[in-house]
């Protein structure tokens, strides 16, 4: 009965303690990533005067190949994205061209939003950059979440330093802040309307931020997103840009 | 019409030529001298040792240019015979906007070039601005700037600075989008110790191999600033040759009234034993001299005009807003060269054109030209 009563317990406490701070982040990668995904969204780009609205529909698979194009408004409609490993390439309908984006391009601002090429290319898994560490409990939007302390470990991480509020049920990030080496906040994207997808938890909401600049940020809203689709593999040729 | 007005009046319009065509090319030559001056004093020095990815048109290939700076190069430096400069692009947020920048690092101690860099010294965080970036920033003096780069691995800083001093120079090309800093900082920031993109050499500097850096004289650091000087000259000589163009047609014009209307002269010329061509030479000297009474003539009143130019210049307001470089007041600069060469043009072409009439004497009878027929 002894017995029973120290296996018992220990079961309770072990279902029960607190998951560390990788286990959290191998969590997250789980609940974000997936073997290919297809998204339909919409991205609304808050400017000093005016905002304005893209929508378009991205492929995906892994953190490798990805196929984007662009649905609305007419002056972007039939811009297309292909970014196979570490390289970027850009069609435009109105030159018939297709450019690739390297190097210091891959810094500017996509279409004037918050959001770099870079920010885009960037699909190393947080695991794979930084350490991490718990660094306390807080509540976003009324859920209970883990705060984690995120420090790189690799010397081309972007950002030097990021901390993570992550949802500690669903295991989703809710709030994200990337910091500069000097410990600058340059950074921030808020993840809401967490919903159920395919059997996973998933933000259909971002909302992100440059923190040095004036302005609301860039709104990123999922309107469909499928995982795991058939995808056929000509989707992510530079062929597949002119179509 | 009298001979006498028409003549006043061709002497008159071909002076102002005179006048127009040397205080032109006097403006722009004042302005080239004044160009390569400031440019020389500012940026360029007596020529620049480039790293050999440097594109000065193309940010993105700072970040590949930038290499260490040998042991050799340490003795000219610390002489001012070699000033290094390193680049970095940045972003910076003056009140929330944001704005693409070129951090460009150069010694607070260095005296080859006009830039104010010692208000670097002075403040630990200070960084130095020129006028035109002042303006389209909006930031004085004491302003705090936030900058944001990123190091030589590609993480992102960022820190705020303060606008240590506003440089006022005629040369954009070392003011638009650009904040310079210490050299020590920049290396610092980006964690590219000892190392430049580019060094300014002064005139005591003996062009030799410095390894991988390639050295770039004043012809072409110059080549954008002449070509531009080449255009202006071109574009303004349309104007001057139009207007001296109107002055020898109305030379033509008189020739040809004069060997109509002097014809019993010309027989006369003639019957007294002159040769055709003789008759032809007094009438081409006689309209080839309307250009010494108008050189004569322009310098009566061109002469104290171009001394008052001399003294005062010419101001341009817009001379601000250019992305040349170009003084705010210009003085012209008039050389011999410029006067000779205006004057046998003018004399020529007033040659020419008195010639041209005169040669229907050759073709004139003599016997017919005495009863004064028409021919």
């Amino acid at each position: 009965m002894k017995l029973l009563m120290i296996v018992f317990w220990s079961m309770t406490m072990t279902g029960l303690a607190q998951p560390d701070a990788d286990e959290i982040l191998e969590r997250v990668d789980h609940n974000m990533s997936s073997r290919n995904r297809v998204v339909e969204s919409t991205m609304v780009i808050h400017g000093r005067r005016a905002s304005r609205t893209i929508t378009s529909r991205t492929y995906s698979v892994g953190d490798t190949k990805s196929f984007t194009e662009y649905l609305s408004p007419a002056r972007e409609q039939g811009t297309k994205m292909l970014k196979l490993e570490d390289q970027l390439w850009i069609y435009s309908p109105d030159t018939d061209r297709t450019i690739q984006i390297s190097g210091h391009m891959l810094r500017q601002s996509v279409m004037g939003s918050d959001l770099s090429y870079e920010d885009m290319m960037d699909d190393r898994k947080l695991q794979e950059i930084y350490d991490a560490e718990i660094a306390g409990e807080e509540n976003i939007n009324g859920r209970k979440c883990y705060r984690l302390q995120l420090e790189a470990t690799v010397e081309d991480a972007s950002y030097q330093s990021q901390q993570l509020w992550v949802d500690a049920e669903r295991f989703i990030p809710l709030k994200q802040q990337m910091y500069a080496k000097g410990g600058k906040l340059l950074k921030q994207v808020m993840l809401s309307e967490v919903e159920k997808v395919q059997g996973r938890w998933f933000p259909m909401k971002m909302v992100y931020k440059d923190m040095l600049k004036e302005g609301d940020g860039t709104e990123f809203q999922i309107t469909s997103i499928r995982f795991n689709q058939e995808i056929p593999g000509y989707i992510f040729t530079k062929a597949a840009l002119r179509k | 019409m009298g001979a006498g007005l028409r003549t006043w009046l061709n002497v008159g319009v071909l002076s102002f030529a005179f006048v127009v065509i040397i205080f032109y090319n006097g403006m722009i030559d004042g302005w080239n001298r004044q160009a390569r001056h400031d440019t020389r004093g500012w940026e360029v020095g007596a020529g620049q040792l480039w790293h050999p990815e440097y594109d000065r048109y193309d940010p993105f290939s700072f970040e590949e240019a930038h290499a260490e700076l040998s042991p050799d190069m340490q003795p000219l430096i610390k002489r001012d015979v070699l000033v290094p400069v390193l680049l970095e692009q940045a972003t910076m947020y003056p009140q929330g906007r944001m704005q693409g920048v070129v951090l460009k690092g150069i010694r607070a101690d260095q005296k080859l070039l006009k830039l104010p860099t010692g208000a670097l010294k002075s403040k630990d965080d200070g960084v130095l601005i020129g006028k035109r970036m002042a303006r389209s920033a909006r930031l004085q003096t004491g302003d705090r700037l936030l900058v944001r780069w990123r190091d030589k691995n590609g993480t992102f800083d960022a820190r705020e600075f303060t606008i240590a001093r506003i440089f006022d120079s005629n040369v954009p090309t070392i003011d638009n989008g650009q904040i310079w800093l210490s050299l020590e900082r920049l290396q610092e920031m980006t964690g590219k110790v000892n190392e430049a993109t580019y060094l300014v050499a002064s005139d005591a500097y003996e062009p030799t191999d410095k390894g991988i850096w390639e050295f770039k004289d004043l012809d072409y650091l110059l080549a954008d600033l002449d070509a531009i000087i080449q255009s202006k000259k071109g574009g303004g000589m349309i104007g001057y040759i139009l207007l001296l163009i109107i002055a020898l047609l109305a030379i033509f014009d008189t020739q040809v009234l004069s060997v109509f209307r002097r014809q019993r002269e010309i027989g006369t010329y003639i019957a007294l034993g002159m040769t055709r061509w003789q008759v032809v030479k007094i009438f081409t000297v006689e309209g080839s001299a309307h250009s010494i009474l108008a050189a004569l003539l322009a310098t009566v009143y061109g002469i104290p005009l171009f001394l008052y130019l001399d003294h005062t210049g010419l101001s341009f307001a817009m001379a601000e807003n250019t992305d040349i470089t170009i003084a705010d007041t210009i003085y012209p600069y008039y050389s011999l060269g410029l006067i000779v060469s205006t004057v046998v043009l003018v004399v020529v072409s007033a040659t020419v054109v008195s010639y041209l009439p005169a040669r229907k004497i050759t073709k004139m009878k003599p016997t017919d030209a005495l009863k004064g027929k028409l021919q």
